[in-house]
């Protein structure tokens, strides 16, 4: 693949110096110039040039699979001792959103071993079929067993587009199906669309270099499309009246097949922490100042019956627990209401909480990114602001008390 | 005994800038590290070496400047390291990196006819691109089993134990027989530094072997872009959103305002 420049056509505009985040185009003698060490071919030019002087150069000469045989959306889901995980109902929304734009079935895939009850009820999520594939073994998780039906079941059906979560199971055996088939996959995207101009295509988009840029990626000319989606970006969807297609594969799988062990299961003792299922979050970031600080954070936190979060900092200066860090390196949450307390709002940290329904942000710089996300924003001294919302919440329920008597 | 390391070149900052006035990213003068997890990694195969006097080899895939942290990781105690380096490999998605990386694995087990008493280390996931791809695919590439996620490593004669995270609230305990590729988090270890005897073995005795396609017999195809399915469509800076309501007045007026804009929606 490269880029060509038409000298001829090239009116010198410059219009592509300003599209490449590189740097990687010049003005030479009044024309466009490549600076090859500085391009990385990503054809963000030949998109701005309007005279049409920049082209990019694709011609594979591999034989190219015939994209049209493929059809179809399908979601892997993930359950946790047969409990089907809640981001696989977010994942049945977004899909069947990209079904619906595409005009296909949306189809889920299920391997476990006690998971009969749940068929149906998937359905009213957007399912139109669910494959489930049932044995004691898969009770646990192998990736061996994952890998093996999950590409047969691609290569048998063929569908164009495959969404996987980005947890560590879904982040371990795709992957290596992507590898097996020859096919792209896109880790831990936070957006999905159809681009219905060129030819149906998934358009991906993730945080990339650390964070506070977003790329957008295709998979041209391989099938099926395929991501790892992280859990929280989507909304769970409303129930709707349907009954999905059933098919349950009997998996005739040996544990002495497969060529990792599970010895053991440790249960560890810690309570788990669920951000991702709060309805109200209350976190701090680095202008809470000390561990002792977060107190005021557990104050209103505890008056509305919220969980407490923390930044990447906060976690990082030892003021909260890792479990409860919010952000691209933390958990990703959709609460109702998000109140973030002196976090200055690096990307990194935007995108774990932009599904939230209500976004309070307090900080004393105004011009902290954090309140570009916000809905309500308030520039002040946090050690002032949080506590007297914290009475005024107080002082609401007191008042709700004495006028039910 | 064989273990093999993969290492990437990061850059050490944790967040890559932009230039607001030429909308560009600031690449220059970043200076570059080894990718954290990967130190992980490299102290894991140190410490079986010690114990059983395998031979170990660290690789990495980037441009001429990589070799830096192969330098820093023979500098730690990593008996061979290779960079495989060509512009033919540049633009690679983690589809046309594991194959390059398998490429450098299959060549040296040939040349030291070593089939089956391997084992591949990577860390977990780069702190870059995040995707934790690579070592999946490559333990595809090389066919064989593969656990991710490991916080503890044991090793006794041809298979090791070692402990996965996959739920957050239970360790999995593995077992599996050599050849076995393994990701590693960051809590399975303390990664050393390099002693000073180590730092001159690596810059004054010790070779970083360069490989290019040819040397590893690449199929063009298969490398750099040309071997990638994915397709960077386009970068942007994420749209900077909407005004929000700002509230202001005295703190405790600041505090009603809000509770009575939560009432409205229906939030308190």
């Amino acid at each position: 693949m490269s880029i060509k420049i038409d000298r001829e056509n090239c009116t010198g505009c410059g219009s592509c110096i300003n599209s490449c985040l590189y740097g990687g185009i010049t003005l030479f003698d009044g024309k466009a110039k490549l600076i090859p060490e500085k391009c990385i071919l990503c054809g963000a030019c030949v998109e701005a040039c309007p005279v049409g002087a920049i082209i990019i150069k694709d011609e594979k000469k591999e034989k190219k699979i015939d994209i049209s045989q493929y059809k179809g959306v399908w979601i892997i889901g993930e359950h946790y001792n047969n409990k089907i995980k809640n981001y696989v109902y977010q994942l049945l929304g977004k899909g069947r959103e990209l079904a619906d734009k595409l005009k296909v079935e949306l189809t889920i895939i299920l391997l476990g071993s006690e998971l009969d009850e749940n068929l149906e009820e998937l359905g009213m999520y957007g399912a139109d079929r669910v494959i489930y594939v049932k044995s004691p073994l898969l009770r646990n998780y192998y990736s061996e067993i994952y890998v093996n039906v999950i590409t047969d079941l691609i290569i048998e059906y063929k569908p164009e587009i495959v969404l996987v979560g980005a947890t560590p199971i879904g982040r371990d055996f795709a992957p290596r199906i992507s590898k097996r088939l020859q096919t792209g996959l896109t880790a831990d995207c936070t957006g999905l669309d159809i681009d219905q101009e060129t030819r149906n295509l998934l358009l991906q988009t993730r945080p990339t270099f650390g964070g506070n840029i977003m790329a957008t990626i295709r998979t041209p000319n391989s099938r099926p499309q395929m991501s790892t989606i992280r859990p929280g970006m989507f909304k769970v969807p409303k129930k709707m009246d349907k009954k999905p297609k059933i098919k349950i594969i009997e998996g005739k799988f040996k544990e002495s097949d497969i060529s990792t062990n599970i010895v053991k299961i440790i249960k560890r003792g810690k309570k788990r922490i669920n951000l991702e299922e709060a309805q109200i979050v209350v976190a701090g970031g680095r202008g809470i100042g000390s561990k002792e600080n977060f107190k005021i954070i557990k104050d209103l936190a505890k008056e509305l019956n919220a969980e407490v979060a923390g930044s990447r900092v906060a976690v990082e200066l030892g003021w909260i627990d890792p479990e409860r860090q919010v952000g691209q390196t933390g958990k990703t949450i959709s609460p109702r209401l998000y109140i973030a307390c002196g976090i200055s709002g690096a990307i990194q940290h935007k995108v774990g909480i932009l599904c939230s329904d209500i976004i309070v942000a307090i900080n004393k710089d105004p011009n902290a990114p954090i309140f570009e996300i916000a809905h309500y924003g308030i520039v002040g001294d946090l050690h002032k602001v949080v506590p007297a919302i914290t009475r005024e919440i107080r002082r609401l329920k007191e008042e709700e008390k004495v006028r039910k008597y | 005994m064989k273990i093999f390391v993969c290492i990437k070149q990061v850059p050490a900052i944790s967040e890559v800038k932009i230039d607001r006035k030429t909308g560009t990213l600031v690449r220059e003068g970043v200076p570059g590290m080894i990718n954290p997890m990967d130190k992980n990694a490299l102290e894991l195969a140190l410490s079986i070496k010690e114990n059983t006097g395998a031979d170990v080899i660290a690789l990495s895939m980037g441009p001429p400047q990589a070799e830096e942290i192969l330098r820093e990781s023979l500098a730690m105690g990593i008996d061979k390291a290779y960079l495989l380096t060509d512009r033919a490999f540049g633009g690679a998605d983690t589809l046309a990196t594991s194959y390059t990386l398998s490429l450098a694995i299959k060549k040296i087990l040939k040349e030291t006819e070593e089939s089956k008493n391997y084992l591949v280390v990577c860390g977990a996931q780069a702190i870059d691109g995040d995707t934790a791809q690579v070592g999946p695919e490559l333990a595809e590439e090389l066919n064989i089993p593969q656990i991710t996620n490991v916080r503890y490593v044991e090793l006794s004669e041809n298979k090791i134990i070692a402990e996965s995270i996959f739920q957050s609230d239970e360790i999995a305990v593995i077992e599996c027989k050599l050849p076995v590729l393994i990701t590693v988090l960051k809590e399975l270890n303390v990664p050393r530094f390099p002693t000073i005897s180590g730092i001159v073995d690596a810059f004054d005795y010790k070779e970083v072997v360069h490989w290019n396609a040819k040397d590893l017999d690449a199929d063009i195809q298969k490398i750099g872009l040309e071997g990638s399915r994915t397709q960077v469509y386009k970068i942007f800076i994420p749209p900077q959103k909407n005004e929000y309501i700002k509230l202001s007045g005295t703190i405790e007026d600041v505090a009603k305002d809000l509770c009575q804009k939560l009432k409205e929606d229906k939030i308190l």
